[in-house]
């Protein structure tokens, strides 16, 4: 039935090349973990996407419940979690999945660097894969507040603080970052909402096409 | 046993597509779960609420009787005021739902005051007996809904809303 229905597609639009070229790619022996254990290290990048996906759509999920609003975020993220079927579960995968992530890329930033794979001509992917890192630090910051309990508050309270020792921008970012010189309230909650789900995601999703772009192009660096 | 030997890579196949899909699965499940919870969900209620229409008050001609409920629309908790048309038929008090059959439209009593014996809804002409039979030849294709109702007191007490039973 599927096959009968790929074949229907496949017959008018000939995609079979274009996935051909997605999928079939070279797997050099000293990346792969059947055949010296050790090349586990080169799947922390494929397990940070891994990740990545799963916050995507848990996040996606999340938003069905979820309020950016300071009377109604608590309650909301106590209902999703106490009171709807798997709210647990759905959100403790966001929760968690987002301090993985982040040691994931870590770890992955630590092969690229003990393996020389950001030498040349890999220069470039260096570069996004950092800038991909400081998104996902953005998305881990501006995510924290969401929940709007106390432990939300004062982190992000003090990560404000910090944006705000920069020299002579900071009280300009503080601003940007907070809506308001000296609240740090509504119009915080909604701004972190909106960067927490739309621009940094955008950002995100544009980097990762990016990095995997130039290792297609590139090829996976060779063995030490 | 069939001729049709499975190939090694057919076998590989099956079992990567086995697993993946075991492992998506365990990964979508709860979140599709978490999604289609409200469908899922038991609603309770259906304690009458009193209203201030004095039982004796009510005649054979519909009256409009609003009531106060406490609604919990999941964490937001807040005071709903609906109404429901009241006649006496005989001994016995009816209630019918004020919401059209139709898209959902508020029907008033003689609204139409060329049919000042029938229930009218405004945005597309719907009519309905009293009795809450929707008019052939009118846009709604059901009868006005039924809520519980009983005198507590003197006074008219409005329950659970359920489909008619008259018509």
């Amino acid at each position: 039935m599927l096959n009968k229905l790929y074949d229907w597609v496949d017959e008018r639009l000939d995609i079979t090349p274009i996935w051909r070229d997605i999928a079939d790619h070279e797997v050099p022996e000293h990346v792969n973990p059947a055949h010296h254990f050790s090349a586990f290290v080169y799947c922390f990048g494929g397990l940070t996407f891994f990740i990545t996906v799963i916050q995507i759509l848990s996040g996606m999920f999340l938003t069905m419940y979820y309020v950016p609003d300071i009377e109604n975020a608590w309650q909301s993220v106590y209902y999703l979690q106490n009171e709807v079927a798997f709210g647990e579960i759905v959100r403790g995968m966001h929760h968690w999945g987002a301090s993985l992530v982040v040691v994931m890329i870590f770890l992955h930033t630590l092969r690229v660097f003990f393996t020389g794979s950001y030498k040349k001509p890999r220069e470039l992917n260096w570069v996004v894969g950092v800038l991909l890192f400081g998104v996902i630090l953005g998305l881990s910051f501006t995510g924290y507040l969401l929940p709007w309990d106390m432990k939300a508050l004062f982190a992000t309270k003090v990560g404000i603080e910090i944006a705000a020792s920069v020299p002579v921008i900071g009280g300009m970012i503080k601003v940007l970052l907070a809506g308001d010189s000296t609240i740090l309230g509504a119009q915080t909650l909604t701004r972190f909402f909106a960067i927490h789900v739309f621009f940094l995601p955008a950002a995100l999703l544009g980097l990762l096409g990016a990095h995997f772009i130039m290792i297609r192009r590139q090829g996976i660096s060779g063995p030490l | 046993m069939s001729n049709n030997r499975v190939s090694r890579r057919q076998f590989l196949g099956y079992t990567l597509t086995g697993v993946g899909g075991f492992m998506a699965a365990g990964m979508l499940m709860p979140m599709v779960r978490f999604a289609v919870d409200p469908v899922l969900q038991q609603k309770g209620g259906g304690d009458f609420v009193l209203t201030d229409q004095r039982a004796e008050d009510v005649t054979e001609e519909p009256v409009r009787v609003d009531f106060t409920f406490e609604q919990t629309d999941a964490w937001y908790v807040s005071e709903v005021t609906n109404s429901a048309w009241v006649y006496r038929d005989g001994d016995i008090l009816i209630a019918l739902s004020p919401v059209c059959k139709h898209l959902g439209c508020t029907v008033n009593w003689a609204g139409d005051p060329e049919k000042p014996n029938q229930f009218f809804c405004p945005c597309h002409a719907g009519r309905y007996e009293k009795n809450g039979l929707n008019v052939p030849g009118t846009p709604p294709l059901g009868p006005l809904d039924q809520y519980e109702v009983e005198e507590q007191d003197g006074y008219v007490a409005i329950g659970a809303i359920k489909l008619n039973t008259l018509v």
